[in-house]
């Protein structure tokens, strides 16, 4: 039922700021840490702690060119997240199905 | 901006029984053991209990009362243990009874988010901004 990736992927993305940077990517497309942090509002080297922490829930890739590190979405990686609301769904489901016979044998 | 973000499951059903009959389904402990899972629930906010099943990680969850309105709104921290506090996220589960001519509409919303927003939880309550269709819009663009 319980599954550990889905709960680093709720921690990453249950910043609002991160959320927004990742959100950002998946509509934009490919993009280096200035284009990022230019309308951003935040700084720098809080975007770049942001995407760290997004690389490391796997939700961003970074790519090298040149001097330049280009940064994109990788959103299957939300894959997980559908996995554990539909697992949690069958679960709430099952229950309810048990919660319904036990109703049905109790008295008023 | 300020408000808590969540990812969250909301499952629905009308049962054809009074909501103070589903009430103790929900807040008796041989009664929960029943439908649900063995624990030691009371019905206070504060307490804390486990559920305990043995296909769970650590075969329990750590959980603790957060909201109790008799025969309306039930609501309980629903902690995944970790050896790793990283990964020890809690989720909230919450279940809201509304009568209907015919019975109870039973709504259980199960949200999971970072173990800092509980405080935040508790000042917001229900009402949240529902993440996973967003981010289903966020996958149907990006593809």
């Amino acid at each position: 039922m319980a599954t550990r990736a889905p709960d680093l992927i709720f921690k990453t993305l249950g910043d609002p700021t991160r959320r927004a940077i990742f959100e950002r990517l998946c509509r934009d497309g490919e993009m280096t840490v200035w284009k990022i942090t230019a309308p951003s509002g935040v700084s720098q080297p809080a975007v770049s702690k942001h995407l760290g922490a997004l690389k490391l829930a796997g939700l961003v890739k970074d790519r090298r060119e040149g001097r330049e590190t280009h940064y994109s979405a990788q959103p299957q990686a939300l894959a997980s997240l559908t996995d554990w609301a539909r697992q949690m769904t069958d679960f709430w489901e099952r229950k309810f199905d048990n919660l319904e016979d036990l109703l049905n044998r109790m008295d008023q | 901006m300020s408000k808590p973000d969540t990812l969250s499951v909301v499952i629905e059903r009308e049962f054809s029984h009074q909501p103070e009959k589903i009430w103790r389904a929900l807040t008796q402990p041989h009664l929960i053991a029943e439908w649900l899972m063995k624990n030691d629930f009371a019905p206070a906010v504060g307490h804390r209990f486990n559920f305990r099943e043995d296909y769970l990680p650590n075969g329990a969850l750590d959980c603790e009362v957060l909201a109790v309105e008799p025969n309306k709104l039930l609501s309980y921290t629903w902690g995944s243990t970790s050896d790793n506090p990283a990964f020890a996220v809690q989720n909230i589960v919450t279940f809201t009874l509304t009568p209907t001519a015919t019975g109870t509409h039973l709504r259980v919303e199960q949200a999971g988010f970072r173990p800092e927003q509980q405080q935040a939880y508790q000042g917001a309550k229900y009402g949240w901004p529902r993440f996973l269709d967003k981010l289903d819009q966020t996958l149907a663009k990006a593809n």
